[in-house]
């Protein structure tokens, strides 16, 4: 970590800078958290309004087995790759803004 | 008593093998980093010099505990489709960690949960409640552990009773952490994460081998709507009467979600039965599915074990990376487990009218016998695999809580509270008493709980944590209104409703045991009459989460809007420490603040 530098002081501590840093984080994280909840709160709203549909057997699973006891871990993977990539992006502008 | 000779009798050499190598190699991994583990802060945080793929190994391995090695395995074999909520949100819970927590907590810099709530808020009376909370969900969680060694160990020795399993077990690793620390804890823990995905898959896919795939398997059970299973090639054994119907136990809504209506039908005239249950059956249900995500999905984000543990990334990426890394670990793991119960539940049903510690819980460690009567001794090595497995579970969830919970005690109340001028030695051995003492009332609450599935008390857990510690977290870190008492008034309320619920529920069930357990707990017998009457309510009490988290968050901004005056003076300063990339090294500015203003 480097030590601070009092040259670009102001633009770090002001308000508007704190209210978009933030801005940026939270609304990046919400989509992430709101393509997960879709899914995952979606899922018991399928089993009840579509039971008939979540039963079909695909390879012996059922469809609704099939989806939250196998694929579901990768799905919360790609997400949080997705994540990761796009925050550690958003630092380094974030760097590159205030040193500029 | 038998004698401990006839005890041997009926031991099977290779799982006693297999069960006796992890312990040993556990407890010498543990003396050895003792000697290279000396100061304070190699014992509560390893230093802070974790590398990632350390330590999202040593977090996964500390994460997969005897609920998820066993418990999940054999509430699927019990309950079916409902029980596999359970991994799902064990494992992307960790999504809500990664989103919202694990980078502005890493920056923060802090050695454990309490230090957080004290920075953040300026307050040492905050700390103090924070650190009640580590203790609440430690104990709650330490209980589960405690009956997978009570269940393993009373599987390697027939005639062992439950409760001297549990007693061994708890000495062991009490003294371990004891002698150990935590710089030893994460080399343990993070070669136990191998040894737990070694001993879940290897045996499983032997298993598959010879008695059909995971799909095979659950296609022989009948879906609703069907009159022939999809497939006709798996032998199954009858279901005994206590399991449930295929039907009930593939589809969504099943006995899991459905018991406290079908106690209140059973309660009614048998006339009434089938309006009541056509009319409550599936809502209630539902609530009951939404209540259970909310607290395995909040709850992860909120375990003092494991938060404790992203103090040991050097920085806010690394702990991301880490946290990415443990979903893929764990994710991969939690694939597995249901296998067992599925299978379990066509080959080995006689287990559904075993009680307490011969039920569906030790169906990790019985199922591989199976393939003995076909190979011989290839079933009792699978077996020991497992066994050993479940060794390597419970030991390393109990020692991690253990670590937390003596950390909060020796250095919270003891360094902080008590004896706040007492030298590093003392320290050390205060930490070494707290041990000792956390890991006595473990043991004693761990040798009540036979008649309780493990499953579900980790998940009681987890639901307190979603009340308390998440809202704490989730809110200080995005909102700069919160004050401390805003803090202080939701994370107790949100926490303390849970843990009440949580106690109540389990006082129920107890009573309900038809063992000695029955007879301790029958004063709570009419709990249950009650329970009858009130389904809704029974739900509400079994998991909370869908209430108390709305609540402790509610209360949090009520609270911290009635006293906005007391909005601690840098926050501004406070907030971007936890949110600006440390490139800007705004966290070293701050702690000079800090010292400058404490100088005057």
């Amino acid at each position: 970590m480097s030590s601070p530098t009092p040259a670009h002081d102001d633009v770090v501590h002001s308000e508007s800078f704190l209210r978009s840093l933030m801005r940026r984080q939270l609304s990046l994280s919400i989509a992430c958290a709101a393509t997960f909840l879709v899914a995952l709160l979606g899922m018991p709203l399928l089993n009840y309004f579509a039971p008939a549909l979540m039963a079909t057997r695909v390879a012996g699973f059922t469809l609704s087995w099939l989806i939250l006891g196998v694929l579901f871990f990768p799905f919360v993977w790609i997400i949080s790759y997705i994540f990761i990539k796009r925050s550690l992006r958003l630092e380094e502008d974030e760097v590159k803004d205030v040193r500029r | 008593m038998t004698t401990p000779l006839a005890l041997l009798g009926g031991v099977d050499p290779w799982i006693f093998g297999f069960s006796f190598l992890t312990v040993a190699v556990t407890l010498w991994m543990g003396f050895r980093s003792a000697k290279t583990s000396k100061t304070a802060s190699d014992f509560f945080v390893a230093g802070r010099s974790v590398s990632v793929g350390w330590n999202a190994s040593a977090i996964s391995g500390e994460y997969l505990s005897a609920a998820s090695f066993m418990g999940v395995a054999g509430m699927v074999m019990s309950s079916g489709y409902d029980a596999l909520w359970y991994p799902v949100c064990y494992a992307c819970g960790y999504l809500f960690l990664l989103l919202f927590i694990a980078g502005p907590l890493r920056r923060f810099g802090a050695y454990t949960i309490p230090d957080f709530a004290e920075g953040r808020f300026d307050s040492p009376l905050f700390r103090k409640i924070a650190v009640c909370f580590v203790l609440f969900i430690g104990f709650f969680y330490t209980m589960p552990q405690m009956k997978g060694a009570g269940v393993t160990l009373a599987y390697i020795f027939p005639g062992l009773p439950y409760w001297v399993g549990v007693v061994v077990v708890g000495a062991v690793i009490t003294l371990n952490v004891a002698l150990g620390g935590m710089k030893g804890i994460t080399l343990v823990q993070a070669v136990q994460y191998w040894i737990k995905l070694f001993a879940i898959s290897v045996p499983i896919f032997v298993l598959m081998a010879v008695v059909g795939f995971y799909n095979t398997q659950i296609g022989a059970n009948l879906a609703p709507g069907e009159t022939v299973p999809a497939v006709s090639s798996i032998e199954r054994k009858p279901l005994v009467e206590k399991a449930p119907k295929d039907t009930a136990w593939i589809a969504p809504f099943g006995p899991l979600t459905t018991k406290a209506v079908t106690a209140a039908a059973n309660a009614l005239p048998a006339e009434q039965r089938a309006d009541f249950l056509a009319e409550h059956q599936k809502p209630y249900s539902l609530l009951y599915t939404y209540s259970l995500i909310i607290a395995l999905v909040c709850g992860t984000a909120g375990l003092p074990h494991i938060l404790v543990r992203f103090y040991t990334n050097p920085d806010g990426v690394a702990a991301k990376k880490t946290t990415m890394w443990v979903m893929i670990l764990i994710g991969v793991f939690y694939v597995f487990p249901p296998v067992f119960g599925v299978i379990g539940r066509n080959l080995l049903p006689e287990l559904y009218s075993g009680v307490g510690a011969k039920g569906t819980d030790k169906i990790v460690l019985e199922l591989p016998t199976l393939i003995g009567a076909k190979y011989g001794v290839v079933g009792s090595i699978l077996s020991g695999i497992t066994c050993a497995g479940a060794f390597a579970a419970f030991m390393s969830t109990f020692s991690g809580l253990l670590v937390s919970m003596t950390g909060a005690l020796a250095h919270d109340v003891y360094g902080r509270m008590l004896r706040p001028q007492s030298r590093p030695a003392e320290r050390m051995a205060a930490f070494k008493v707290a041990a000792v003492l956390i890991g006595g009332v473990a043991v004693t609450l761990g040798c009540f709980v036979e008649p309780l599935e493990i499953n579900f008390m980790v998940g009681q857990a987890f639901a307190i944590a979603a009340a308390s510690y998440f809202p704490l977290l989730f809110m200080s870190v995005w909102w700069r209104g919160m004050t401390m008492k805003g803090a202080a008034a939701g994370m107790l309320t949100g926490g303390l409703c849970a843990l009440g619920a949580a106690a109540l529920t389990n006082l129920g069930t107890l009573a309900l045991d038809k063992g000695p357990m029955g007879k301790v707990f029958a004063g709570f017998a009419p709990l249950n009459g009650f329970w009858a009457q009130h389904p809704l309510l029974r739900i509400l009490c079994e998991q909370p989460a869908i209430w108390t988290v709305p609540l402790a968050i509610t209360l949090m901004v009520v609270v911290s809007k009635a006293t906005s005056a007391q909005v601690p003076a840098d926050i501004r300063m406070k907030m971007l420490v936890l949110h600006a990339p440390e490139k800007l090294g705004l966290k070293q500015e701050y702690i000079q603040e800090q010292q400058a203003g404490a100088g005057h």
